[in-house]
């Protein structure tokens, strides 16, 4: 192992390799930044440019635009309710409301640290193990997803909905009815398309999210002659500075949601964005008093857990790309591809066969992580000033921003139709104190929630002993049920006490 | 809003033009493929590649593969790509339909995952609808178990399979009644068992489906044999047979089905299509450009990034193959839906 490191860093620290790391990272970065071309079409639209090169820094480079990407995807998130990426929802949770404090520039330097340090203790993990992980990537099948899913599910819609469960639950089946719009991934039947093209492939996750978030948040804003950028204060902006005590709370929450986000990242079938909704509501459900009634109005842990746990599952997520040959997402199906195109073989014997190219990256990754830092704390002073703008110049950029974003993927304009629709009914839900997030979390995790129920179903002959005959399943339900009782076994205490 | 001294307003306001200027040129960058289209028809000499899935798919490193061979062997002096994805490939073709008449030199890439969405009904316009020139690569089905499964053959995996039908399952990359699922069932019916022998599980692509074979939830997969030859070179999984004419150069000791007496031929080709308006002249001449290029020694390298094979198919033939493929697949669906009672022999 220790020479794997050896080569690693051989291969890491050539020049070529140093630039392309930097220049992945940058281009990553503003990739993630703005909403719309994200990281899986930049990287296939990079593959024939990186033929250039040899293997391991065509890789070097794909990754740094990967991990870039996670990275800058949470500056939108934060400063303008914008999440371009699926695995920076949970970040606007108190991100945004963060920056509507006055504090942006505190929020991205958080963000920017817990990035930093996901990504950082993914790589050495990586280093130390990523062979023997390749077991672990495989110890989940379809009803442990399922499973996954529900936890998921369940455990952000409980916290969403403290004030009114029963809207928070209501968002979130709306959320599950909007994944369902499209071909059905199992049996290739139609559903709710009213025989339009359009529809056929479902809504996008981007368009879903830049209208119910940040559209409806700038409709909304007209509509209250609220500012869009809250009470954003000129001194307060640029301040990246933390406090001795706060540092304390965000370093152990860091600790916890990076180790969390990168054994998510390892299961091929699981990902970046499910990781960053675990992160979270782990995070909360471990804070007690005082800080859990934070979580959602700007808690910099709520908001170090999602990014450090997103972080730290897309570099997780190599760990089957490399080991098994198996793409975990739709980012690494694309490296995947290039890998073989450069005629390597991913797989058991890769980092036998090649190690320079196993290594070479896992190490780069360290690399890559610091290279972001540099780059995005000194951006942050500027990046925050957005917020300085006037309402009635930043209101239209984030519509146009936001449209813009939307039509350059599908070049659809029924997309933008759709968009505005979703925005509109969005601000009347909003009005009527109907929470957002459970709706996106449902549709985000919906398509998964159904196809990994419908193939265990599949594979149990349709009985669903699948629950309790398997030990991981049965376990990942049993946290979900402690994880949504708790809180009403407390409430329901607390009022017998009360009586 | 809030109070800000003029220079702090000019400095936001310079910002923001900076911020504006950032945005436009990205969308710049990312629009011009798209912009593209216009001159497209401006030159003769130009070839636009319309793309019915987005950056990264198999249709769209077909394309790019093909217009890069084209542009570096000389044939073309310039190629442009439009990534058009949606309602499985049914946008893009609608579209090419649609503006058919000043689309001249616009062709589409399509594979045989287009005709099998057809028969099922998902498409309401299908490649039946569009001009035939030319197929380039194919790549074929392929039965595939784990490196440490007992079956070392096909005979072995389908007699164990048969004793309890359905028991067995099989993954594959595609939906129920897609191309993963129709190749198994096709293997099924000419080994003489009923077509769901096997119980076919989908999954989202292929990746995903030899993900689950790896962890043991299913005992076997269906899916191209590109997708596979570095994992059986590696010994993760074994292939047991394919739907090839004959063998492979790159797999010399997996057997074709058709050796062992399964007469299952499958080609998922990849080629290109014109707009219903396309005349005869541009379509031989657009056929006459892919079949040059396959000659050349600048498409034996993108060839082998694709890991496909040859499947060099113009014009009449490619429409003939065409058409016998489309009633090939066409008996398949038909004897699916309706199933045999239990297995015959």
């Amino acid at each position: 192992m220790i020479d794997g490191i050896l080569t690693g860093l051989e291969v890491a620290i050539r020049p070529v390799n140093l630039l392309l790391v930097s220049v992945g990272c940058f281009a990553g970065t503003i990739i993630g930044m703005l909403p719309g071309l994200g990281p899986v079409s930049a990287i296939a639209l990079l593959v024939p440019v990186t033929y250039a090169f040899d293997p391991a820094s065509a890789l070097i480079l794909l990754a740094g635009v990967y991990y870039g990407a996670v990275f800058g995807g949470s500056t939108s998130a934060i400063l303008l309710n914008a999440p371009g990426v699926a695995g920076t929802v949970a970040t606007t949770f108190d991100g945004y409301p963060l920056a509507q404090k006055g504090l942006p520039g505190k929020a991205l330097a958080v963000a920017a640290y817990a990035s930093f340090a996901g990504g950082t203790i993914a790589a050495v993990l990586l280093l130390l193990a990523a062979p023997a992980l390749a077991v672990v990537s495989l110890s989940f099948q379809s009803p442990e997803y399922f499973a996954l899913m529900v936890l998921g599910l369940i455990s952000v819609t409980a916290f969403a909905g403290e004030d009114n469960a029963a809207k928070a639950g209501f968002m979130a089946v709306l959320g599950l009815m909007l994944g369902t719009v499209g071909t059905d991934r199992t049996d290739g039947v139609m559903r709710f398309t009213y025989g339009r093209l359009d529809l056929l492939d479902g809504i996008s996750f981007l368009l879903l999210a830049m209208a119910a978030f940040a559209l409806s948040e700038v409709l909304l804003s007209v509509l209250s002659g609220h500012s869009v950028s809250g009470n954003a204060r000129r001194s307060a902006l640029g301040s990246l500075r933390l406090k001795r005590k706060e540092v304390k709370q965000v370093a152990p929450a860091v600790g916890r949601s990076s180790l969390l986000g990168f054994f998510v990242g390892v299961l091929p079938g699981a990902g970046a964005t499910i990781a960053s909704f675990m992160g979270y509501s782990m995070e909360r459900s471990i804070a007690k008093g005082e800080a859990q009634k934070e979580f959602g109005k700007g808690s910099l842990r709520g908001l170090a857990a999602p990014e450090s746990a997103n972080n730290a599952a897309s570099s997780g997520s190599f760990v089957p790309l490399l080991t098994l040959g198996v793409p975990g997402s739709g980012t690494t199906a694309v490296m995947l591809g290039a890998l073989i195109s450069y005629g390597i073989n991913p797989g058991p014997t890769l980092f036998v066969e090649r190690p320079d190219v196993f290594w070479g990256v896992i190490v780069s990754m360290y690399i890559g992580n610091v290279v972001l830092l540099i780059l995005n704390l000194p951006l942050i002073p500027y990046i925050s000033r957005v917020l300085t703008l006037p309402s009635n110049v930043l209101a239209p950029l984030i519509v146009f921003f936001c449209l813009a974003g939307v039509f350059l993927v599908s070049f659809n304009t029924f997309d933008l139709y759709m968009m505005i629709g979703i925005g509109v009914i969005a601000v009347v839900l909003r009005l009527y104190r109907y929470p957002m997030a459970p709706m996106i979390v449902g549709f985000t995790l919906g398509g998964l929630l159904e196809t990994n129920l419908r193939r265990s179903l599949v594979l149990y002959n349709d009985s669903f002993s699948f629950l309790w005959e398997r030990p991981i399943t049965l376990a990942i339900l049993s946290a979900t049920v402690l994880i949504a009782g708790i809180p009403l076994f407390r409430k329901a205490w607390r009022r017998a006490v009360v009586d | 809003m809030f109070a800000h001294s003029n220079s702090e307003r000019l400095a936001a306001i310079a910002l923001a033009i900076r911020v504006t200027a950032v945005i436009v040129a990205t969308i710049g960058v990312a629009a011009c493929e798209q912009s593209d289209t216009n001159d497209a028809h401006s030159n003769g000499e130009r070839l636009h590649i319309l793309i019915p899935g987005g950056a990264g798919g198999g249709w769209d490193t077909t394309a790019r593969a093909v217009g890069e061979g084209l542009r570096r062997s000389g044939l073309v002096p310039a190629v442009s790509y439009e990534n058009r994805s949606g309602g499985g490939g049914g946008v893009a073709i609608a579209h090419l339909i649609e503006t058919g008449e000043r689309q001249r030199n616009t062709i589409m890439v399509g594979s045989a995952a287009l005709v099998v969405r057809s028969l099922n009904g998902l498409l309401p316009q299908g490649v039946g609808d569009l001009v035939p020139v030319a197929s380039v690569v194919s790549d074929y089905g392929a039965l595939v178990v784990r490196g440490d499964s007992p079956y070392q053959s096909y005979r072995a995996f389908v007699r164990a399979s048969s004793l309890t039908p359905g028991s067995t399952m099989i993954a594959g990359g595609s939906v129920r009644g897609g191309m993963d699922h129709l190749v198994i069932q096709q293997v099924m019916l000419a080994s003489g068992y009923a077509p769901d022998t096997v119980s076919y599980v989908a999954y989202d692509a292929g990746g995903q489906a030899m993900t689950s074979l790896l962890s043991g939830e299913t005992q076997a997969l269906s899916t191209g044999v590109s997708e596979v030859v570095s994992a059986h070179n590696q010994g993760q999984v074994r292939i047991l047979a394919i739907t090839a004419p004959k063998r492979l150069p790159e797999l010399p000791g997996v057997p074709t089905f058709r050796e062992l007496g399964v007469d299952a031929l499958f080609a998922n080709w990849r080629g290109f299509f014109g707009p219903p308006q396309m005349t005869q002249e541009e379509r031989d001449r657009v056929a006459g450009l892919i079949a040059e290029l396959v000659q050349r020694p600048e498409w034996e390298v993108q060839r082998s990034r694709l890991a496909l094979t040859n499947f060099l198919l113009s014009g009449g033939d490619f429409e003939r193959f065409l058409e016998e493929n489309r009633l090939q697949m066409l008996q398949i669906v038909n004897s699916a839906r309706e199933p045999l009672d239990g297995p015959k022999r």
